[in-house]
């Protein structure tokens, strides 16, 4: 039994079934070059880009532009960008819309999801086909935006958070976990004497961990990731998010502005400093993301499947 | 349950079993509403709780989907935004045109280039993206090691979460003209590859961002499907001499087919949609030619531009074949006797 992949011997309990043959050596070393190459395929560029942002001119002049590997570590370009400027207003634009949006959209969808839980409630029919509809058709973009702009939410943060603010896949999931959760439980709070929302908030919430930290992590993720929006709706500079920051360094090749040039400290080269932002932009998804992962399974299938 | 309330359901039972009793089925009209009024009540005042918590939904899609849709009919006015104070007030002092935007779309060459390119994206991902995520998810079920199989499963998931400004940011990076790739050529002497600027290959380049921001995050389904497959089936099989490749083809492939259909008629039904923030971040780099899909178009022939009555009847065509294609999609569906997206309307 010597099943090694990636040179990782296997846990003892995952065995072979007996009735299955060995494994070829070249079907053995195709999958492990499949896979090898995917994980590789998205841990080298984060490294490469991680590393740049770390070092010195030097390491960057002598590597011509990107560095693979690390010759000491060099944070000049995290420091000019924290001194201030364009970057830091727009991680702070980004933060306030990520953490208000992904609370107000929670929020909608978590009543959305109850209200519409009961089959033979008042109306239920008709709000469940009026909140799924909007799944087969898209609001079109010119009237959306001239709807935004004509309700005032012009170069306010409001025009990113609102609109994306009820996700009819994230309210499917979520109403499909809560009809998941036994019935006996609900009713016995309401012989109990609570009202829907106390039964929401003391028996339905807490049984709904996995799946509320899912779709938080969606929505969290959507506001982190607005770009597209902030084109349409956001014309001040200094209102941008951080991905519309990103996208004019690295992208349409401005070259990065910060308020820096502090006394006595050499500018780091432009190289560093535009990796220093994509570092910026990816890191608060690589750090929450891993904890929340185990629950993608359970939170979402669950949900979905009996959506 | 709902005790304090059975005297009013208790009513309206009755009265509506009356109504429903003779076979005939004409039903008194009367005795039906008045029996109809009374629930109504008496279910507000027991649903009002649930109706509450459904409204700040309901707003928000009112305002930001349903308006918007309606607002579709500005396709049919000579829209002119600067009539009036606001939006509403050049809506109404607009005027109407009917098919006039229509026809000069169908005579507009760069609406059907970007027609073309859509559909032409549409088919090349169908065959070069679509089973990636199939067969990844069968090694990953393959593997033994279900420590291995999680972490590259956290890994392979990563870029889903990551937006497309990051995506294509990270292609630039590795294989722009700045890129790794063109500074290691550079570096052998050779003449570096244009990947992030060459129109030819444009189709390439947005297929395989496209699969590394999605092929991992695509196999969850399929994972989920394939741990649903009874393993006697497998042993059985085995029992009876099928070897690897049979039992892939007639025990695997058979338990996802239902999931797979399900993808299909999606991707089908969006057959028009190809993605938006992907195709204008690179519309400078390749040119309108070759990244012109429908979706920038519409951006770039409304908003952009300031033309919205046009741009508008370009977005309409697009959701009008859009709906027909994801009915016509589930329809074939059901045809083939699986379940679709909906099983009755």
């Amino acid at each position: 039994m010597t099943t090694t992949i990636a040179g990782k011997p296997p846990r003892p309990r995952a065995r072979r079934p007996v009735w299955e043959e060995r494994p070829t050596p070249i079907g053995q070393a195709g999958k492990a070059l499949l896979l090898g190459l995917l994980v590789l395929s998205v841990l080298f560029p984060l490294w490469v880009i991680l590393v740049t942002s770390l070092s010195s001119r030097e390491t960057i002049a002598n590597a011509g532009g990107l560095v693979v590997i690390p010759r000491g570590i060099d944070t000049s370009a995290y420091e000019v960008i924290f001194a201030g400027g364009a970057v830091t207003r727009a991680l702070w634009i980004s933060t306030l819309v990520t953490v208000i949006g992904t609370v107000i959209a929670l929020t909608v969808t978590v009543l959305a999801a109850y209200g519409l839980s009961r089959p033979r409630s008042l109306g239920y029919r008709w709000l469940l086909a009026y909140f799924l509809l909007p799944f087969l058709i898209y609001p079109p973009l010119v009237p959306k935006y001239l709807v935004v702009t004509g309700l005032g939410l012009k170069d306010t943060i409001w025009a990113l958070i609102l609109p994306p603010a009820i996700s009819v896949f994230n309210l499917v999931v979520v109403r499909g976990f809560f009809q998941g959760i036994p019935q006996e439980l609900l009713d016995s709070a309401r012989i109990d004497g609570a009202n829907d929302f106390r039964t929401l908030a003391r028996i339905v919430l807490p049984l709904s961990r996995a799946v509320i930290a899912v779709v938080g992590l969606f929505y969290a993720v959507t506001y982190w990731n607005v770009w597209f929006d902030a084109v349409l709706f956001i014309d001040r500079n200094d209102m941008y998010p951080i991905q519309r920051v990103l996208q004019s360094y690295l992208l349409a090749g401005q070259a990065p502005k910060t308020s820096g040039g502090a006394s006595g400290i050499t500018m780091p080269p432009t190289e560093a400093i535009k990796m220093a932002v994509v570092v910026l932009t990816v890191a608060p998804i690589v750090a929450v993301y891993p904890f929340i992962q185990r629950h993608f399974v359970k939170g979402i299938l669950i949900g979905a499947i009996k959506g | 349950m709902h005790t304090r309330h059975a005297p009013a359901e208790a009513g309206t039972e009755a009265s509506r079993s009356r109504g429903a009793s003779p076979p005939t089925t004409v039903d008194p009209p009367r005795a039906r509403r008045a029996g109809r009024r009374v629930s109504l009540r008496a279910r507000l005042r027991r649903d009002w709780q649930l109706l509450a918590m459904v409204a700040p939904g309901f707003v928000i899609l009112l305002v930001f989907s349903y308006v918007p849709i309606l607002g579709n009919v500005i396709a049919f006015q000579d829209y002119n935004p600067y009539l009036g104070d606001n939006p509403l007030e050049a809506f109404l002092q607009s005027n109407w045109i009917g098919f006039g935007q229509f026809q000069l779309l169908f005579e507009d060459p760069a609406f059907w280039d970007a027609f073309r390119n859509t559909l032409a994206i549409t088919a090349f991902q169908l065959v070069f993206f679509f089973p990636l995520p199939i067969v990844l998810a069968v090694a990953l079920h393959n593997l033994l090691s279900s420590r291995l199989r999680g972490l590259i499963q956290t890994v392979v998931y990563l870029p889903h979460f990551f937006s497309w400004v990051l995506v294509v940011s990270f292609f630039v990076a590795m294989f722009g003209g700045a890129g790794l790739l063109a500074q290691t050529m550079r570096e052998a002497g050779m003449e570096p590859w244009q990947i992030m600027t060459n129109p030819d290959t444009f189709i390439i380049l947005v297929t395989a961002e496209a699969v590394w921001k999605d092929v991992g995050w695509g196999t969850i389904i399929f994972l989920a499907a394939l741990s649903t497959i009874d393993q006697n089936l497998r042993e059985a099989a085995a029992a009876d001499g099928a070897g690897r490749w049979r039992r892939l083809w007639h025990i695997t492939l058979p338990g996802l087919r239902p999931v797979i259909v399900l993808l299909l008629i999606l991707r089908l039904g969006d057959a028009l949609s190809v993605g938006f923030e992907q195709f204008l971040l690179q519309r400078e780099a390749v040119g309108r030619q070759a990244s012109e899909v429908l979706d920038t178009f519409v951006y770039h022939f409304s908003i952009a531009t300031g033309n919205y009555g046009y741009g508008s009847a370009a977005g309409l065509f697009k959701a009008v074949i859009g709906l027909c294609l994801i009915l016509a999609a589930n329809k074939v569906a059901h045809m083939l006797g699986e379940r679709g997206i909906y099983s009755r309307s």
